[in-house]
């Protein structure tokens, strides 16, 4: 017990003499946390859009008045010809071109159908999706009113029948917006980093500067020298979580509706995946630099796509989707959104808290026999 | 008793064998140096008798201890320093020495006790609170000694612990590898320099995982090379030595700077007539290369082991 004090007691002591570290626990998670919350926005305020008007009528004047009415569009330029709406597609100036013929008005008033040519960039196809939705919405309401006027003039009276009106209800994030989708995952990235490669990172350097082979002389164990490593590095996960939370809370007003027992309950699960995982890398690892890459791009990143943290877990192919049942960030992914979100509790996410605390412990488990192999 | 006592220890990789059936033993307080090239199996004879590597047949009993039986309790009783500096660079003196110290279990009085002698042998009394990293390579090597044998083991394992050190820090050293052993802690060293070697109790040089010699530096010299060891100092050494070579009073030759040692095959006396001779006949070989110096001269043991080494090859 004593030797192990001793040992974490040197890791914050090496921590704090490293500004380096310091930066990567304490500033790092807040930096990204911003940008993220700023950055990880898929929300389509508004869509830029221009407009070559060839019927110039009063029809048309209307349908571009509603366009702009609706608070989606913004007409960023009207175009004198057809030229200019394709060269502001193709420089990405407006997302939508809209073309409305000279016969606009006059097919309208003969009761006849008009047509307007409607492009869209579709290079990011998500917001084309999104602006062609706005879009038929607007010229569905338009048309009505145009039946209605032209029903109205003729002095027929006809009474509508009942039709069927949605009354869409968005819970846990009324406002649709990705930031509150996209920032509790964070907390679930940042343990990553911390634990994941700092733990690999530390380990390998003590085995680089040779202090590893003095350690395995004395009589310390392999086990206090694991304790001796892991608990420091998930004390500072948890810092970072209380980081995490409290930016999350103060700058984007984002609350956690859940217990926060629960919450750092499940983190600490979460983390014997993780610490285990930068045990691993440990000990293939011969140089800080293996250490780091080996960590980035053979366990973080996958993790991070096969996680459903950007990407949609249902619409990855049926295999990938077996596969991101491996994957311990899958499940603190959907306890954290749970817990920060909808206020879940032990009640609705046992299932996922089991699986975390099983994966950690066999991974914990496998890392340590590893390492200790490793010594010898 | 011994302080180590090795019996047939041998250690294979796979189909290769590291160290091969080798026996020996080292007294208490002995300074024993222990020698041969890179990879003729000084490292791994080491991790065996600091129990972090277990042997693949024999056995050997450091300290009192079987290093293949109760391990932990052989790693509780030494120390271990390598030529790889292993004190944390990014701790101060003071908390390098608090904790290596407290990884062996000390404490209180003991380990401020302990603290103030490492400090006093390793010169950095007032300097507890410098970081570890700033210290020059001579104050970091005593200190890792002072921390190495800092629980007082019975015997301390100093793996090269000298190199890249300048000869003065070497020579620092050395001295306090003395009086470490004279405090009674056995010192088991292993080191390139052959110079440092006939600092010494007692030497063994292994070669390809076996023991080829072992004595004291006396001893060695007595026993490998009681010939006359003649130094040649001329130009060209090494078209001259080409020229020793098939000489029937040659036994072996090697260079050394700009000097020659030239073991004959038999011992004389400065004033024997046939060592004239033979000066002589040496004189001629080297033919017009100017001024040749040739001495009598003691051999040292890098000539003990170039023989013994060439010997075997």
């Amino acid at each position: 017990m004593n030797i192990i004090k001793l040992f974490i007691s040197k890791e914050f002591r090496q921590f704090l003499r490293d500004p380096k570290m310091f930066v990567v626990v304490l500033i790092a998670p807040v930096i990204q946390l911003i940008f993220l919350g700023y950055a990880a926005n898929r929300d389509l305020n508004f869509v830029n859009t221009a407009v070559y008007d060839m019927d110039k009528s009063g029809k048309s004047r209307e349908l571009i008045r509603d366009l702009e009415g609706s608070g989606f569009f913004k007409i960023e330029n009207i175009a004198n010809n057809y030229n200019e709406v394709e060269s502001d597609l193709d420089n990405a100036k407006v997302l939508c071109g809209i073309v409305i013929p000279d016969d606009f008005e006059k097919k309208l008033l003969s009761k006849r159908t008009a047509d307007i040519q409607i492009i869209f960039d579709g290079s990011d196809g998500n917001k084309a999706s999104i602006a062609s939705g706005y879009i038929a919405n607007i010229l569905e309401s338009f048309s009505k009113d145009v039946s209605i006027a032209i029903v109205d003039r003729s002095g027929i009276k006809i009474s509508f029948t009942g039709n069927v009106t949605p009354e869409t209800r968005v819970w846990y994030n009324p406002n649709l917006t990705t930031r509150n989708f996209m920032l509790p995952s964070i907390v679930g990235l940042i343990l990553i980093i911390i634990t994941i490669n700092l733990t690999s990172l530390a380990i390998v350097k003590e085995r680089e500067v040779g202090t590893l082979e003095q350690l395995i002389v004395t009589p310390i164990r392999p086990y206090q020298m694991i304790i001796g490593k892991l608990v420091p590095f998930s004390i500072m996960g948890f810092v970072a979580i209380i980081l995490v939370l409290s930016v999350m809370r103060f700058w984007f007003g984002i609350e956690v509706k859940g217990s926060l027992g629960f919450l750092f309950l499940s983190s600490f699960f979460f983390m014997l995946s993780t610490l285990g995982l930068g045990l691993f890398v440990s000990t293939i690892s011969r140089t800080q630099q293996q250490a780091m890459i080996t960590s980035a791009f053979l366990v973080i990143m996958p993790m991070i796509f096969l996680s459903g943290f950007s990407f949609p877990i249902e619409s990855m192919p049926q295999a990938i989707q077996y596969i991101t049942y491996l994957v311990p960030l899958r499940y603190f992914i959907i306890i954290i959104r749970g817990i920060v979100l909808k206020g879940l509790g032990f009640a609705d996410l046992w299932q996922e808290v089991a699986v975390l605390f099983m994966m950690g412990v066999f991974i914990m488990l496998i890392s340590s026999l590893r390492f200790k192999k490793n010594l010898e | 008793m011994n302080s180590i006592e090795v019996s047939n220890l041998t250690k294979k990789f796979g189909s290769f064998t590291s160290v091969n059936d080798i026996s020996f033993s080292v007294g208490k307080g002995e300074i024993f140096g222990f020698l041969g090239a890179n990879g003729a199996g000084k490292s791994t004879t080491i991790k065996m008798l600091c129990g972090i590597l277990e042997p693949t047949s024999g056995d050997a009993m450091v300290s009192g201890f079987s290093i293949s039986k109760d391990p932990e309790s052989v790693k509780r009783n030494i120390g271990y320093m390598s030529q790889k500096f292993s004190l944390y660079g990014d701790l101060t003196v003071n908390e390098n020495l608090n904790f290596f110290g407290g990884i062996y279990g000390l404490k209180n009085e003991r380990l401020k006790e302990r603290k103030s002698w490492a400090l006093k042998i390793s010169g950095l009394e007032n300097k507890e609170n410098t970081l570890t990293s700033t210290l020059s390579v001579g104050y970091k090597q005593r200190l890792a000694l002072g921390a190495a044998v800092m629980h007082e083991p019975k015997i301390v394992f100093l793996d090269e612990p000298t190199g890249g050190v300048d000869p003065i820090s070497r020579r620092k050293f050395w001295d306090l590898i003395h009086d470490i052993s004279e405090s009674g802690t056995t010192v088991f060293v292993t080191t390139h320099y052959l110079d440092e070697a006939e600092f010494c109790n007692r030497i063994i040089l292994i070669n390809a995982g076996i023991l080829i010699a072992s004595g004291s530096p006396a001893e060695l010299k007595k026993e490998y090379i009681d010939n006359t060891v003649l130094e040649i100092t001329c130009r060209e050494t090494f078209a001259v030595i080409e020229k020793l070579i098939p000489e029937d009073f040659t036994q072996s030759v090697s260079a050394f700077g700009n000097s020659i040692h030239l073991i004959l095959k038999s011992k004389f006396s400065p004033q024997d007539e046939e060592l004239k001779i033979i000066k002589e006949r040496i004189r001629k070989l080297t033919g017009d290369i100017g001024e040749v110096k040739i001495e009598i001269i003691v051999p040292s043991l890098e000539d003990v082991f170039l023989n013994l080494l060439e010997k075997r090859e």
